[in-house]
């Protein structure tokens, strides 16, 4: 057995008993990327000398005795949105091809304080754009169970790499389904965390609104922690929550007995693949019988979601990517005559078709004579998705549904058909736009690929979330399997 | 509503972008087909609905007006693309 298919708790006490050492961790995770890396193009950038030497300080604090940290020793990889001190940071664009940050996101200075070992940086659809991790700039990243398909995206290296076994836990971002939905195609764990639970300080923003930073791990044991590490209030992030953190962990009791769980009908109809739907409704059986009480429910506005999130993100990234004029970072055109051009230039060589088509879409929706027609209209609809949300909640511990409505598609088949596209997001955006909690956990294959199950909590009731996930993944068969690579 | 190769020009220059003939051509007709399917929220009634800017109820986030030490000036300049003496260099901006 892979280290890397070992739980947290085992692995400590590997390294607590003497027979393993975080050296030897961090050179696993190397050779495996070595051995892998070449099929999947999860990295953009790795960190070989500085975990080599992280990993021999930890040791070294290990032999003297001294205390463990909460993810000590255990190899981790970045979505590259987050900035990371000293170590180059690109979004997959070449925009920030250059870019060496000169601080730490909030999330990694919570990282290094759990003593987890960065190895490197993980590949992306351009800016957090794209539901395929087609958009990178550099190169694509290829699915693990079948690398003829995609990972999903947009922290497609984030799921890949997880899936794969280069990285024990990798942290992605999700603005309207990015981290759930490549987890459900990648066969692994993906937390999106409620809006404001965890600092965006550092997070290179889409759209401000919406993002939210969180893991992907093999199993929800391992999402708790990581959780528990890098959840809770910064100063540094205007939107984050002051809110009491709670033991993440001890939460995962095993117990589903006597909840009430909601599956609208609007996530199970038309557009769910019949064996994404087989596979969803085998997992609510399955909790049914374990004790919990199902009922179907009905969210009315969930066929306006797509809409609304593609007008509200957009608008919201066309702003956020203003910043990117060639002037304080990134690349500048060396065809620039004059600072306009210096503006047009560089942000015209410098971002993808992707990025390009979401700001002409935000700014033409914020322009004068639009603004009230759709940007202000999407945000009143977001109310009435969150009102479906708030509403089910009054009577439902949590809400079930598929994680993304067919399995990975091949890579190159949606690429061009942008609104086909969005639609992979239509079982996650709604969550997005509502702010609160959600997991993928696999809960099958269809025709060989994972499907994900997307459990829904209210807002901070990620324990309630956490727990049903993890009862599922005890008494289900799929936690143990990997793709054959 | 629907987007003519003027509007995508507008909206490019708005966005500061140079956007090739194809592109433009691209743009408008993925654009139109996007905002076409946006028209779809047309049919819920939202005159009386508030909009929801931000899913927490938070206030403004204030803390005390006392200055801090910010970022040593070279590093700032790290990443520049053109500096001078501490400051980020860009062409003439008047004739």
């Amino acid at each position: 057995m892979s280290l890397f298919d070992m739980k947290l708790q085992d692995i400590h006490a590997k390294l607590a008993d003497k027979q393993l050492k975080v050296s030897e961790l961090v050179d696993e995770a190397f050779a495996r990327i070595g051995q892998v890396d070449t099929q999947i193009g999860a990295f953009l950038t790795l960190a070989e000398e500085q975990a080599r030497a992280e990993a021999e300080s930890l040791d070294e604090q290990l032999a003297a005795g001294g205390e463990r940290g909460l993810l000590f020793g255990l190899p981790m990889g970045i979505k590259d949105n987050i900035v990371t001190e000293g170590l180059r940071t690109t979004c997959a664009s070449k925009f920030l091809d250059n870019y060496q940050p000169i601080y730490h996101a909030t999330v990694m200075e919570k990282l290094k304080a759990a003593q987890a070992v960065t190895i490197g940086k993980l590949n992306m659809d351009e800016f957090a754009m794209g539901g395929s991790n087609e958009n990178s700039a550099y190169h694509p990243v290829r699915n693990p169970w079948s690398t003829d398909h995609v990972p999903g995206g947009s922290s497609g290296g984030s799921a890949a790499a997880v899936a794969a076994g280069e990285v024990y836990f990798a942290l992605g971002s999700d603005t309207g389904g990015s981290i759930r939905q490549p987890a459900a195609y990648c066969g692994v764990v993906g937390l999106k965390p409620t809006y404001g639970l965890i600092s965006r300080f550092g997070l290179v923003a889409f759209a401000s609104s919406l993002d939210q930073i969180g893991p992907l791990t093999k199993n929800v044991e391992d999402t708790a922690y990581v959780l528990q590490a890098i959840a809770g209030h910064d100063e540094k992030d205007s939107t984050s929550a002051r809110v009491d953190i709670p033991d993440y962990v001890s939460s995962l009791n095993g117990d589903v007995k006597g909840l009430r769980l909601a599956v609208p009908k609007e996530y199970m109809g038309e557009g769910i693949q019949p064996g994404v739907r087989d596979a969803v409704k085998a997992a609510i059986a399955r909790l049914e019988s374990m004790g919990a009480t199902v009922e179907e429910v009905s969210m009315p506005h969930t066929d306006y979601a797509i809409a609304t999130y593609y007008l509200l993100a957009s608008s919201e990234a066309s702003s956020n990517l203003a910043r990117f004029d060639g002037v304080r970072y990134g690349v500048r055109s060396d065809k620039a005559d004059s600072l306009l051009e210096v503006y047009h230039r560089s942000r015209s060589e410098g971002f993808g078709s992707e990025v390009k088509r979401r700001i002409m879409l935000g700014t033409y929706a914020l322009s004068s004579g639009y603004y009230d027609a759709y940007y202000l209209k999407a945000q009143k609809v977001r109310t009435l998705i969150k009102q479906d949300f708030d509403k089910v909640f009054e009577q439902y511990d949590a809400i079930l549904s598929p994680t993304a409505p067919t399995t990975a598609f091949k890579i190159g088949e949606q690429v061009s058909d942008p609104l086909t596209m969005y639609m992979n997001d239509a079982c996650t955006i709604p969550v997005s736009l509502a702010g609160v909690p959600a997991i993928s956990v696999p809960c099958g294959l269809a025709d060989g690929l994972p499907v994900g199950l997307q459990i829904i909590g209210k807002h901070f009731d990620e324990t309630m979330v956490l727990r049903i996930a993890h009862a599922y993944e005890q008494a289900g068969d799929w936690a143990d399997r990997r793709p054959a690579l | 509503m629907s987007i003519s190769i003027q509007d995508v020009e507008h909206v490019a220059k708005l966005a500061r972008l140079d956007l090739t003939e194809e592109e433009k051509q691209t743009y408008m007709q993925q654009l139109n087909a996007i905002l076409q399917y946006a028209e779809k929220l047309n049919e819920l009634d939202t005159e009386q609905v508030e909009p929801t800017s931000h899913v927490m109820e938070l206030v403004n986030v204030m803390r005390e007006d006392e200055s801090r030490p910010s970022w040593p000036i070279e590093q700032v300049m790290k990443n520049a693309p053109d500096e001078e003496e501490g400051q980020f260099k860009v062409p003439a901006v008047l004739e």
